[in-house]
């Protein structure tokens, strides 16, 4: 083992204890990826619908979130809110910071989504007696979400690269196993470049497959 | 939003026929976008089953009379009334004011609107986009509700569609699809706004025979914006002519579209028979 070649058995070695970080990177990404959809929607609605204060404080909230970084609400909920008496286990906090943080993008994509609906759908159903709330669940969001599907997607690859941020609340995701394999070996080109390549071979054949998919909608219509 | 109101406008009767009263009514309506006043002052009656053809050039106003007229636009000023109601007003001890949008829904309800653009909802079958306003609007119950909407289907020759979605229809069968879902409710006033325009030309005359038929068949008023004069001679009882948000001219077909008065109109109908 000399300190700047490569060590390909050593390399090998490393990757139980990587897979079992990526999976947890991935479970994080899944339960981040739900709570990001489903909060964004909430979000884009509430900001749409113009309720008095309600609608308001949405736009806030989605402004606070994106005007500061990740790693600093990570903090916030994992070191700060216990202080205030909220404290919550260090991969319920990953997971809600992850979910809260893009939360905030998905709401402007839906936006995006819902504005992009050619101003005759509504026209048709207003003028058909629709009542407003079933011309959201049955008009708008049915073809505004199928829309954006590709850029949720892409948002999903960008949350899966985010969750590296997690490693510094303690939680074992891939980072955390490349670094902790690394500082037991005293070693970390092998660790942390075969880090650096899962998270590549992940991301990209995710992008690969939203490509395929995307392609394959754009020739259905 | 403040309305001046002409409170004397009592019901009158339809110049062209003069079938009792009118079942569309409209008294002094202006309709502005920015500085541009696309609609000046516009008295307008049309009796029960009387169909009327709007032409004018782009800009003239003619689509916005049916906007008015459906509620999707409110006027800035005047009156409309749909069988007898006020559109966006309720009387209130003699005196007018603004309504809720709850009435404005309910007495739009009597009205519906043929786009150019079809607006059919591209995420459901030709079935499911006249099924929708049976289920959702009137609340009738599912298989009924289907069954109507085949029906309706069937009758505007698209019994073997039933199960396409827009993209697999040509543009003559969105719009006849677009026709039978305006028609599930089974409006008092039917408005068609240019609904051939968007057709590729041999397309035109299928969706014209629909509303041809549907004008002999059903007592329904109409207002028909078009450029098809031919079938504006076939199937109006009067035609109005519309210039810079007046109207300039109206009467019989016959005297409107063969032989007309006003310069403006002679020239207008000159530059579409010259297309």
């Amino acid at each position: 083992m000399n300190s700047f070649g490569w060590d390909w058995s050593y390399a090998i070695s490393t990757l139980p204890d990587l897979f079992s970080g990526l999976k947890l990177t991935i479970i994080a990404t899944f339960f981040g990826s739900i709570l990001a959809v489903l909060i964004g929607l909430v979000l884009c609605l509430v900001r749409m619908a113009q309720i008095p204060v309600l609608s308001g404080l949405a736009s806030f909230w989605i402004q606070l979130i994106r005007g500061t970084p990740l790693l600093i609400q990570l903090y916030f909920i994992f070191y700060v809110l216990p202080g205030w008496g909220l404290s919550l286990a260090a991969f319920a906090t990953g997971v809600l910071a992850l979910g809260m943080y893009y939360a905030a993008y998905a709401a402007e994509i839906f936006r995006a989504g819902i504005e992009e609906i050619a101003p005759g759908q509504w026209e048709a159903s207003l003028t058909l007696g629709m009542p407003i709330p079933r011309v959201w669940t049955g008009v708008i969001l049915p073809q505004a979400i199928v829309a954006v599907i590709p850029v949720l997607a892409n948002m999903v690859i960008a949350m899966f690269k985010e969750t590296a941020l997690l490693s510094s609340i303690t939680i074992m995701e891939l980072l955390a196993q490349g670094k902790s394999v690394g500082s037991i070996h005293f070693r970390y080109v092998e660790p942390l470049t075969m880090v650096g390549v899962l998270y590549f071979i992940v991301s990209y054949t995710a992008a690969r497959m939203i490509r395929r998919l995307e392609g394959r909608h754009a020739i259905q219509n | 939003m403040q309305s001046r109101i002409d409170p004397s406008g009592s019901q009158t009767l339809s110049p062209a026929t003069g079938m009792g009263p009118a079942l569309l009514s409209m008294r002094n309506v202006s309709k502005s976008y920015g500085d541009r006043k696309i609609l000046d002052g516009i008295d307008l009656d049309v009796a029960p089953g009387e169909k009327v053809a709007l032409i004018g050039p782009s800009g003239s106003g003619k689509t916005t009379i049916l906007r008015l007229a459906i509620g999707l636009v409110e006027p800035e000023e005047g009156t409309i009334r749909i069988d007898g109601r006020y559109l966006w007003h309720e009387e209130d001890g003699g005196r007018l004011r603004r309504a809720s949008n709850k009435h404005t829904r309910q007495v739009r309800r009597s009205v519906g609107i043929v786009f150019q653009q079809f607006n059919l909802f591209p995420h459901m079958s030709a079935l499911e986009n006249v099924r929708e306003p049976l289920v959702h609007t009137i609340g009738l119950p599912r298989p009924e509700a289907e069954k109507r909407a085949a029906g309706l289907l069937a009758k505007v020759g698209l019994a073997d569609h039933l199960t396409k979605r827009p993209a697999q229809l040509s543009g003559g069968q969105q719009q006849r699809v677009a026709i039978a879902r305006s028609m599930a409710l089974q409006p008092r006033v039917m408005l068609f706004d240019e609904v051939t325009s968007a057709l590729d030309p041999e397309l035109v005359g299928e969706v014209l025979k629909v509303v041809r038929d549907l004008a002999h068949e059903t007592d329904m008023s109409m207002l028909i914006v078009t450029h098809e004069i031919s079938f504006a001679i076939d199937i109006a009882d009067r035609v109005l002519m519309f210039d810079t948000g007046k109207i300039i001219e109206e009467g019989p077909p016959s005297q409107v579209l063969k032989a007309p008065q006003e310069p403006r109109t002679r020239q207008f109908l000159r530059a579409i028979l010259e297309r």
